[in-house]
């Protein structure tokens, strides 16, 4: 078995008398992506500024490549690249000269074929507030793996970026697991953990609630299956006829909406019925439950309790 | 490059990038230098005599105390010292570099004033540059840990604006610049021991231009001395990575006890 990049066992952080996080453990291994997902509140924040260093747990342990963020010094920020949610470079800072100056803390010749890789040719003398939202998280990006370290925290990567550099991140994001490259992915954008984590971890209170691969997350729900069905006479949002295996309906964007435990037999007795009342089909729409879905579920369960 | 060397590089030029830094650095202290010139020296003959020292302390309080914990406290309130602190920047490089390259300013000011003010106000020029130079050190190292230690201690930048404001004030209407120090009511004299520039500016006047003053060159020299190293001393404890302050285990009311030097000389000079 791959050596653990990152473990947590029983964390705990506290602020005064509120609990951020309430003993959570996981593990992340080298080239796997790893999500944590949670409203606001949850624990996200904390437990990445725990594993960067910034904040003392209060109980339990954290490690990265067996080193304690706290007492590793230099050792371990060689560990570790953190793209932040917000970059936190001075102003004045020119792409070029951050570059130069992480790099050196870090030991490294200074990576600027980096920066024309992430579309920041022509860029080295811009002071950083000349930059795009999407140029700033890119520099953040580039000096987080300019080091090549063996983990990397996005917090909230994709935050206010358009499609393509939003695209072009997930890319990099794939080539840098490719490369052995353990990364800890923290989002509310839940198709974006879908697509790319290749475990998760939902947040909620502090706790982890749910665990597992995205499809495992998922197929724990109630495990009904959304068929949308969208008709010339939409005969289907009129009439209230109740069809086989269906345990939940409702409408959408003149979509008549259900919920099946066996999407087959709904499916067919839809057509049949549209057929029978000579109402042309115009769209269909067969779909898993999504993680977002799965989300909202374990969300709204946990604040009910 | 080492690291130590590319980011004092950085944050030297920086200060010419920054409008506010630039203004403190240069503009502000030249400007009035220029303007105090024009017309002290008109109003007040005797102020030609004074007016480098003068200019010098004016300098190094624009740079130090107006200029230097402003940028601290916004780099701290903008999450840069957290993205030091993951990339691997040591508190000490955090703190320290800045003081430095304000001192590079700060002497090119001092250089600044030096070469014109004979040519164009016919200022007198030290007697002695031996302890005159040691003087400027020690005002740069005077000051600069005070700013240090304000842009630590500051919890936002209205904050610091009012600390160094507290300072800078007084210091300018007491401290001896304007008017000699033997001119002021000694009740009033008291109150200005506790003022850094007033210890400075009579170290100057004592030592760099041979002037008898209130003060023993060795005792502006300690009182400053132990100051600054309390400063220091208590800048490096008091910091704090960001705003949160999860990582300070001292109260920043603890920075009062860097005035205590000046406070006990004010007993003993009046």
């Amino acid at each position: 078995m791959a050596e653990t990049v990152v473990n947590v066992k029983d964390f705990r952080k506290r602020y005064g008398s509120t609990v951020a996080v309430d003993g959570i453990s996981f593990e992340v291994l080298p080239g796997e992506i790893f999500g944590l997902l949670g409203p606001n509140g949850a624990g996200k924040t904390s437990t990445l500024e725990s594993l960067e260093g910034l904040r003392r747990p209060d109980g339990g342990s954290i490690s990265v490549m067996g080193v304690d963020p706290q007492h590793g010094g230099s050792r371990f920020r060689n560990l570790i690249g953190v793209q932040l949610q917000s970059s936190g470079l001075p102003a004045t800072m020119q792409v070029g000269e951050a570059m130069h100056l992480f790099c050196a803390y870090h030991g490294v010749s200074s990576r600027l074929d980096l920066i024309g890789r992430l579309g920041l040719a022509g860029k080295e003398r811009n002071q950083f507030r000349q930059l795009s939202t999407g140029q700033q998280r890119r520099l953040a990006l580039a000096l987080a793996i300019a080091h090549r370290p063996p983990l990397v925290l996005f917090d909230e990567p994709t935050a206010g970026l358009d499609v393509e550099s939003r695209n072009e991140l997930h890319l990099l994001m794939q080539e840098l697991r490719e490369s052995g490259t353990a990364i800890i992915l923290a989002t509310h954008d839940m198709s974006e953990a879908e697509k790319l984590a290749d475990r998760i971890a939902i947040l909620l209170g502090g706790r982890i609630v749910a665990t597992g691969t995205p499809r495992e997350i998922t197929a724990a729900g109630s495990g009904l299956t959304k068929i949308s069905v969208r008709s010339e006479r939409s005969i289907l949002s009129r009439n209230g006829v109740r069809f086989p295996a269906v345990e939940r309906s409702g409408e959408h964007d003149e979509y008549a909406i259900y919920f099946s435990a066996d999407p087959g037999r709904t499916v067919a007795s839809l057509l049949s019925h549209l057929s029978e009342n000579r109402d042309p089909l115009i769209d269909l729409r067969v779909e898993r439950p999504s993680l977002e879905e799965r989300f909202l579920e374990i969300t709204t369960q946990g604040e009910k309790r | 490059m080492n690291a130590f060397v590319a980011h004092t590089v950085y944050d030297f030029r920086s200060a010419f990038r920054n409008p506010s830094q630039l203004l403190m650095n240069y503009l502000f202290p030249i400007g009035v230098y220029l303007i105090l010139g024009l017309i002290m020296t008109q109003i007040n003959p005797l102020f030609a005599k004074s007016m480098v020292p003068a200019m010098i302390l004016l300098a190094g309080m624009a740079s130090f105390l107006l200029g230097l914990p402003g940028p601290l406290v916004e780099a701290r309130e903008a999450g840069v010292f957290r993205s030091y602190k993951i990339n691997g920047v040591p508190a000490f490089s955090i703190l320290f570099i800045p003081v430095l390259t304000t001192v590079f300013h700060f002497l090119i000011a001092c250089i600044l004033i030096l070469l014109t003010a004979a040519p164009l106000f016919h200022g007198e020029l030290p007697t002695n540059w031996g302890p005159f130079a040691l003087v400027t050190l020690l005002a740069a190292l005077g000051y600069g840990s005070l700013g240090a230690l304000i842009g630590v201690i500051s919890g936002n930048s209205r904050v610091t604006v009012m600390l160094t404001q507290l300072i800078f004030l007084p210091s300018m209407l007491l401290g001896g610049l304007m008017v000699p120090l033997s001119m002021l009511p000694a009740s009033i004299r008291g109150i200005a021991y506790i003022l850094p520039t007033t210890h400075l500016m009579q170290a100057f006047l004592g030592a760099g231009y041979g002037e008898a003053t209130g003060e023993s060159f060795t005792t502006a020299i300690i009182v400053l001395a132990a100051s600054s190293a309390l400063s220091l001393g208590l800048a490096a404890r008091l910091f704090s990575w960001d705003k949160q302050g999860d990582s300070r285990r001292v109260s920043p009311a603890a920075a009062i006890v860097s005035l205590a030097p000046f406070i006990v000389s004010a007993f003993f000079l009046k």
